[in-house]
C-alpha cells in the first residue's frame, strides 16, 4: 500500500556521537505540498531533524521519504529528492563560481549538459541571480550567498526542501526578500527558524520542539493564539497576536 | 570583506579575457620556455618579446603601470640573489671593471648572468601576470584540468582558492578579537597566543571541512567531481595558438 506522505518519521531517536541525547521518539508526517516550520530554543534538535530527512544523519526509528525508507542503499535516491539547504552558505558553497555550484547537482544526477545548463538557468532566475554564473561566492553579499545556496538545491528539482536557518544573518530587506523568493517555491517545505515572523510567512503549520522531544504540531493559526504556548517557548505573545490579527483582517478583505 | 589579490582584473572585458583557458596557458608558456632558453646575447629576441607581451596587455586593456608594478614586486627578491653574482665571479675579474673601492671589482661575466637573470625573469614574470590578469581562477583550473593536469591536483587547488577567502577572514576576525582585549605584553606571551590563534584556525578548518563534505554528499557527490565538456576551440583560439609558430621561428633564427 502506498501512503499519500511525503515524509514520514516513526519513532526517531538520536544521540549525538558523545552519548548526548539529541532527538527522542520523533514522530512526524508531512503531506505533499504542506510547509512546516519547525520552532525550539537552541539545541532543541531541529537541525539535528533536519539533517535526517535526506541521510545526512542517521538514527534509531524509522524515517521514509515518499515511501521510500531512508537507508544507506537509497540515499543516492532519497538525497534527489529531498534538497537540504544548510545554516551557513560558506558550507553551502564549495565551487570556484555560481554556475558550478548550481550545476553541482544535476551533473551528480547524471543528466546531460543541456538539460544542466536549463536547470540552473531556471534556477537562478527563480532567485532573482540571472547574470551571476560567472562569480566566485567569497565576491556576492549575504543575501546573494543565501539564495545561491537555495538555487544550489532548486536545480535539483527535489519534490522536497529542507531549509535551515534560511533568513539567518540577514538584514531586514534581505530576509523580506528571500521569503517572497521561498514562497514562490511550491514544493514541499520544512523550514528551520527561530523567528516566528519567517515561520508565519512561510508556513501553515508549526512543530515545536523542546530537549529532542516534540511538543506540539499544530497550525500557524492555533499556534499564534496560545499565550501559554508561545510564552514557554519565548515568543513575543503580543507580536504573534497582531501578526494572527492582521493576516485574518487580509484575509476577510480578500487579500491574502 | 572582499579579495581579489590573485586574478586581479581578470573580469574585465576584452578579446584576449574572453579567449579559451586553455590557449592562454600554452601560448604564454611558450613565451617563458622562449625566453628561459634564449642566450643573454639576444638582444633583438628579448626585444620582441617585450613589445608581443605588451602588445598583448594592451589588447588585454590592462593598465600597463599596473602590471609592470607587479613585476616590480617580484624582482627584489630576485635581485637580493642576482647582486651578490658579479662580485662572486673571481676568476675573471681581468676583464671586469675595479670600483675602486676597497678593491671591489666587478666581473664581465658575473655582470652577464646578472642580465641573464633578471632580464629572462622580468619577462617570465611579465607573462606569469598576464596570464593571471586576463584569466580568472576558476578558468585558470579547469584550464589545466583539461590539458591532462591530475584531476586531484585541480579538484585541491580550487577547494583551496574557495576557502583561503574564508580563511583569510577568519583570521582577521581572530587578529581583530585579540587585539581588541589585547594590551601589549612580553614577546613570548605574545608567541603563545599566536599559538593558540593557529590551533583555533585549525579546528575550525577541519570542521568547516565535515559541514562542506556533508553538504556535496547532500547534492549527490559520490568520490568524483562532475565535469562538464569543454568548449571547442574557436577563431580567436586559433589566432592566438598561431603566435606559438611564430616565437619559435623567432628563438631559431634570431641570435
Amino acid at each position: 500500500m502506498t501512503s499519500n506522505k511525503v515524509i514520514e518519521i516513526d519513532h526517531l531517536s538520536y544521540d549525538y556521537p558523545d552519548g548526548t541525547p539529541a532527538l527522542r521518539d520523533i514522530h512526524l508526517e508531512v503531506s505533499p505540498h504542506e510547509s512546516v516550520a519547525i520552532l525550539g530554543p537552541n539545541g532543541a534538535g531541529k537541525s539535528t531533524l533536519l539533517y535526517h530527512l535526506n541521510g545526512t544523519l542517521m538514527g534509531d526509528g524509522k524515517v521514509k521519504i515518499l515511501g521510500i525508507p531512508v537507508e544507506k542503499n537509497n540515499l543516492k535516491e532519497i538525497r534527489r529528492k529531498v534538497g537540504l539547504v544548510f545554516q551557513s552558505p560558506e558550507d553551502q558553497l564549495f565551487c570556484p563560481t555560481v554556475f558550478d555550484d548550481v550545476a553541482f547537482g544535476p551533473l551528480n544526477m547524471g543528466l546531460d549538459e543541456e538539460e544542466v545548463w536549463q536547470r540552473v538557468q531556471k534556477a537562478l532566475e527563480m532567485m532573482g541571480l540571472r547574470g551571476f554564473e560567472g562569480r566566485s561566492a567569497h565576491h556576492l553579499s549575504e543575501g546573494e550567498k543565501k539564495r545561491v545556496a537555495l538555487a544550489t538545491v532548486l536545480s535539483m528539482d527535489s519534490e522536497i526542501l529542507a531549509l535551515d536557518e534560511p533568513t539567518d544573518n540577514l538584514d531586514p530587506a534581505g530576509s523580506r526578500m528571500l521569503i517572497e523568493r521561498i514562497r514562490s517555491i511550491p514544493q514541499t517545505k520544512v523550514i528551520v527558524t527561530h523567528h516566528l515572523d519567517v515561520a508565519f510567512d512561510l508556513c501553515e503549520r508549526a512543530v515545536l520542539l523542546y530537549g529532542g522531544r516534540k511538543i506540539e504540531d499544530l497550525s500557524m493559526g492555533e499556534l499564534l493564539r496560545d499565550r501559554a504556548l508561545l510564552e514557554r517557548f519565548g515568543f513575543d505573545a503580543d507580536y504573534a497576536r497582531w501578526m494572527y490579527e492582521r493576516s485574518a483582517r487580509f484575509q476577510s478583505a480578500g487579500l491574502k | 570583506m572582499r579579495h581579489a589579490f590573485l586574478d586581479h582584473h581578470s573580469q574585465t572585458e576584452s578579446p584576449i579575457h574572453h579567449l579559451d583557458a586553455r590557449a592562454k596557458i600554452i601560448v604564454f608558456f611558450t613565451f617563458i620556455l622562449i625566453g628561459v632558453s634564449s642566450p643573454p646575447t639576444s638582444f633583438l629576441l628579448f626585444s620582441l618579446l617585450a613589445i608581443a607581451l605588451i602588445s598583448i596587455a594592451l589588447l588585454a586593456r590592462l593598465p600597463l603601470g599596473h602590471l609592470l608594478k607587479k613585476v616590480l614586486v617580484v624582482l627584489p627578491f630576485l635581485l637580493v640573489v642576482a647582486l651578490s653574482i658579479p662580485f662572486m665571479k673571481k676568476d675573471a675579474v681581468g676583464g671586469g671593471y675595479n670600483l675602486g673601492l676597497g678593491g671591489l671589482s666587478i666581473s664581465r661575466s658575473g655582470l652577464w648572468i646578472l642580465w641573464n637573470v633578471v632580464i629572462k625573469s622580468c619577462l617570465g614574470v611579465f607573462s606569469a601576470i598576464l596570464l593571471s590578469s586576463t584569466t580568472s581562477f576558476p578558468q585558470l583550473v579547469r584550464g589545466m584540468e583539461k590539458l591532462g593536469s591530475p584531476k586531484i591536483l585541480t579538484m585541491l587547488t580550487s577547494f583551496m582558492y574557495r576557502y583561503s577567502f574564508i580563511l583569510i577572514d577568519e583570521m582577521h576576525r581572530m587578529k581583530r578579537a585579540r587585539d581588541s582585549r589585547c594590551f601589549g605584553g612580553r614577546w613570548f606571551w605574545q608567541s603563545k597566543v599566536i599559538g593558540d590563534m593557529i590551533g583555533t584556525l585549525f579546528l575550525r578548518s577541519f570542521h568547516r571541512g565535515e559541514r562542506v563534505y556533508m553538504a556535496m554528499l547532500s547534492r549527490g557527490y559520490h568520490g568524483t567531481m562532475p565535469e562538464t565538456k569543454a568548449r571547442r576551440l574557436g577563431l580567436g583560439e586559433v589566432l592566438f595558438l598561431s603566435l606559438i609558430p611564430f616565437l619559435l621561428f623567432l628563438r631559431i633564427y634570431l641570435r
